[in-house]
């Protein structure tokens, strides 16, 4: 690929124009008015991908049609497009992290008897040495039919 | 004056009265205002080496404590909380002031437009906002290093970095200030290369020097914005207790290590991929021979780059992130060897029967090659999980990074700082000296960190400052290898100063270059070229009966 | 690889070179004015794909801390409105339009509807900044606040709130950095108003309305993540 200084009447050309930009817009609407619909209706879990997937159209045509991509050159896409492409490689990885992390508790250490477990220690940061703790509370029930805006303060204490 | 080559050697074509950028306009306010690439490249190179000499005054500091278990330093007992400071601060100092900034903002900025046979970087003017940006991190570096206290390690983990005293929220900004120096330029020169290539110079035509610094562009400004953001929650959390990386506050700290180190491994490629354009560079020049496999050193560049960004979790093996993840990435930063190798192999096949000068940067880039060898093959130890375990947090690692970050990329920043010393200084430095002080900077380094590496593979853990005596001999030896290290860079810049003081009457072309550059006057005009500039042969030929030489 | 190439002339194209010179916008180290547009394009593009990584950095870290903690999460979005929200989509879709018809208003040479419809985007972000300011002071009744400063009684004896904490915290970072870009929009929009009013722009130099207007749909763009994500899932 050589790099000719050209003659192109590019420059000249006006993509796009007001019809495109607002049937556009009118698009962007409707699809907001999908998302903000689909948010009122219990899919379970896919909510979350269905106003994801909206979203991303939104912003596609966005990117196309605002943002001119339609008749651009591709290396403006390219740059676009890496952003998220190394942004989803992040998240990607990092949930391979998170969503297989195991108790790390070792399971291979010999038992203690009473005669054999240390001394406590207070103030120790030596887990060894501490007195086991007590149990943590119980995590908290999710409180169904919560409305906005209302507190769940119903005298408690 | 010694003369290393003759056959293509030109003398200088500048008449005596002719401006170059140098003296073209002499006030301070016409360099503080300039937006020629050549002048902010050597703003760049003042401003990077400035701190290059105060890390490696912290590195002779910390050498000094550790030539005994006792700590001491001068007499004085050098306590924890000390020691911890000075370390920190030669790391960030380092990795932030100069290692990733150097050769991009000097050598790649002065010499990147010439080659490509353009007037100037893209964005001219925000080549000096990049500068200015430079100047205000470094700025905000210092200030933190002299009003605070910080002992966090230049990787700043969760939750010490959290919860410690001491100006971590000054540091971090200053860093994120001059991650955005970073990614303008980053940014600047993948504009450059893709709209302001000379007419007929397609992007196979381009010299390697520009693949490298395209690829590292490309790291720069993909990666760094995460840097940018992490160092933003490190502050949030620090200030305002949000809970994404404390664990105390339900924050995961493994977390800040994923983000830290999705930027952090592709930086390392950063300040590597440089040094290996540069590389590209002088091998063939100096071996009076077409570069060995041109497209695989182009092709390797950029995919360095790309793989750069998956293998992150090398660096965060014991850290606790699940079994998974480390197999995943282990397996991975086997791959990303292998751009690695590639271009050893090829750069060592372009050597082979060529017509070897032995010039002072072909002496670097010769030192290069084994020292990259070395630090190249132990990264390889480290990213495999088996051995990282034990290895991982002792003086091998710190022999390792030393070997690829300082024997490699300043090994190659000092050969390219020589090789295009006369085409931006127009002066030749004395050859004699320049041998001796590679000579001792090759010796200088494989005394210092070889005794590194059998003690971090015997046990000795990195950042203590004091060891068990069976240590002594090794960290002894170290230190006086520093020694020679610090000499060898401070007789190197005593020999490259007073070359300044010589008129400027060096060859245009004083190597036989084939690239761009070397067609322009040594120093260049402010606008680089008379005329544009046509290529009209490949990179690198140097085939007798090569081209139309007019 | 290419051999030797074509003895191009260093000067090119006449036509539009001659009158590229003449342009005095034209900086000289592009050969024409075209290559320099699509160079400031190009700029403008990757400077936009480093906002999409430091923005979705915070949308990553959301992801995350929302599997760490799911209930409270979701209990925590019951706190925010769904009117304001949409209501601020709405406005910012429309000054995406009306952004754009800037654009092609420059690149035609109408001056008038230019300014228009420049006037009428900084409307549209005001407005949008009234909204959240309307928002945020809720929350601050509420204390609903970021990190230390958290105190909702609901969430007062339950041992994890730290998850409220953390929802909210972000939420007041995403919408607070995303809020900071609509006031630097502001700032550049204004810019673009007055030099727009001293005819700097036409057909042959309409760059910089240009390049405002990728940031600002980029600015559109990070809202329309941000609303499903804090506003619809509940």
């Amino acid at each position: 690929m050589s790099s000719h200084i050209e003659t192109s009447h590019e420059e000249h050309v006006v993509h796009g124009g007001p019809l495109i930009y607002t049937i556009n817009l009118v698009a962007l609407l409707i699809l907001t008015g999908i998302t903000v619909g689909a948010s009122f209706v219990d899919f379970g879990s896919a909510n979350v991908v269905i106003a994801l997937a909206i979203a991303t159209m939104k912003a596609t045509l966005v990117a196309l049609f605002f943002m001119h991509l339609r008749w651009e050159k591709p290396i403006n896409a390219v740059a676009i497009v890496a952003g998220f492409l190394f942004l989803g490689i992040f998240l990607m990885f990092d949930l391979i992290d998170i969503d297989h992390r195991r108790d790390p508790t070792p399971r291979n250490l010999p038992v203690m008897t009473e005669k054999e477990a240390p001394t406590p220690v207070p103030g120790s940061m030596n887990p060894l040495l501490t007195p086991a703790p007590e149990a943590l509370p119980a995590p908290p029930a999710v409180v169904e039919g919560a409305k906005e805006g209302e507190g769940k303060a119903k005298g408690k204490e | 004056m010694e003369r290393v080559l003759t056959a293509e050697t030109t003398v200088s074509t500048r008449s005596l009265s002719e401006k170059n950028y140098l003296n073209q306009e002499t006030t301070v306010w016409s360099w503080m205002t300039t937006v020629d690439h050549k002048r902010i490249g050597l703003m760049y190179l003042v401003g990077s080496l400035t701190f290059f000499l105060f890390g490696g005054v912290l590195a002779l500091l910390l050498r000094l404590v550790l030539l005994t278990p006792k700590h001491t330093l001068f007499g004085l007992t050098v306590d924890a909380e000390t020691y911890n400071r000075l370390f920190t601060l030669h790391g960030a100092v380092m990795v932030f002031l100069f290692i990733i900034p150097a050769i991009p903002g000097s050598l790649t900025n002065f010499v990147l437009p010439l080659m490509l046979g353009a007037k100037d970087v893209a964005f001219p003017k925000l080549n000096l906002a990049s500068f200015y940006i430079y100047v205000v991190g470094a700025i905000m570096a210092v200030t933190s290093i002299i009003i605070g206290a910080v002992d966090t390690g230049w990787t700043f983990y969760t939750p010490y970095s959290t919860t410690s005293a001491g100006s971590v929220a000054l540091i971090t900004m200053a860093v994120f200030v001059l991650g955005f120096s970073s990614i303008l330029t980053g940014l600047n020169f993948i504009a450059t290369v893709h709209k302001l290539r000379a007419p007929g110079m397609g992007w196979f035509d381009m010299p390697l020097f520009v693949w490298g610094m395209y690829s590292t562009a490309l790291i720069q400004v993909l990666a760094t914005p995460v840097l940018a953001i992490t160092l933003v929650l490190l502050t949030m959390e620090r200030l305002f207790h949000i809970g994404i990386f404390d664990p105390k506050l339900g924050g995961d700290p493994v977390l800040f290590q994923h983000f830290f180190w999705f930027y952090s491994h592709p930086a390392v490629y950063i300040m590597i991929l440089p040094g290996m354009a540069i590389i590209s560079e002088l091998i063939p020049t100096f071996s009076r021979k077409t570069i060995f496999g041109y497209r695989a050193i182009a092709y390797s560049s950029v995919s360095l780059a790309l793989v750069s960004f998956i293998v992150w979790g090398h660096h965060m093996f014991v850290s606790g992130q699940s079994q998974l993840a480390t197999v995943v990435f282990s397996a991975l930063t086997f791959l990303v060897a292998i751009p690695s190798g590639v271009k050893v192999f090829n750069w060592l096949t372009t050597m082979y029967k060529g017509n070897i000068v032995l010039a002072t940067p072909m002496l670097y880039a010769i030192s290069f090659l084994i020292l990259f060898a070395i630090g190249g093959l132990t990264g390889i130890f480290l990213g495999t999980l088996s051995v990282d375990v034990h290895l991982t947090d002792t003086y091998f690692v710190v022999a390792h990074f030393h070997y690829v970050m300082m024997g490699s990329t300043v090994t190659a920043f000092l050969g390219g700082l020589h090789y295009w010393w006369p085409k931006m200084t127009g002066r030749m430095y004395s050859e004699k000296w320049g041998r001796i002080g590679c000579a001792l900077w090759f010796i200088g380094f494989n005394a210092t960190f070889i005794p590194q590496f059998i003690m971090g593979s015997r046990g000795m853990p990195r950042r203590y400052y004091n060891y068990l005596d069976q240590f002594q001999p090794f960290h002894a030896f170290s230190t006086f290898g520093s020694w020679i290290l610090g000499l060898s860079l401070f007789m190197t810049a005593a020999y490259l100063l007073a070359s300044l003081r010589k008129p400027a009457d060096a060859p245009d072309n004083p190597w036989g270059g084939t690239t761009l550059e070397w067609k322009t006057a040594s120093p260049p005009i402010t606008h680089n070229f008379h005329d544009q500039p046509v290529l009209e042969r490949e990179p690198y030929d140097y085939r007798p009966s090569a081209g139309n030489r007019h | 690889m290419s051999t030797t190439t074509t003895n191009l002339p260093a000067h090119g194209h006449d036509a539009h070179e001659a009158h590229d010179e003449h342009n005095p916008f034209h900086q000289h180290h592009f050969a024409t004015m075209e290559q320099q547009f699509d160079t400031s394009k190009l700029g403008m593009w990757l400077f936009l794909a480093t906002e999409v990584l430091m923005f979705g950095g915070l949308f990553v870290g959301f992801g995350l801390m929302q599997g760490r903690y799911p209930q409270e999460f979701l209990e925590a979005h019951t706190h925010l409105q769904k009117f304001p929200g949409v209501l601020n989509t709405v406005v910012l879709l429309f000054s995406s339009w009306t952004m754009v018809m800037a654009v092609h208003a420059a690149q035609t040479g109408q001056k008038a509807k230019l300014r228009m419809y420049l006037l009428i985007t900084i409307a549209c972000a005001v407005v949008f900044l009234g909204v959240k300011y309307y928002e945020y002071s809720h929350k601050f009744e509420e204390h609903l606040l970021p990190g230390i400063f958290y105190h909702h009684q609901a969430t007062d004896s339950l041992p994890n709130s730290w998850g409220y904490a953390t929802f909210f915290s972000f939420y007041f970072m995403m919408t607070g950095l995303h809020g900071i870009h609509i006031i630097i929009g502001i700032g550049l929009l204004t810019w673009l108003y007055i030099k727009a009013g001293k005819d700097e722009f036409s057909s042959a130099y309409f760059t910089p309305v240009d390049l405002v207007g990728l940031y600002w749909h980029i600015v559109d763009m990070i809202w329309i993540y941000l609303f499903p994500l804090y506003y619809l899932i509940t």
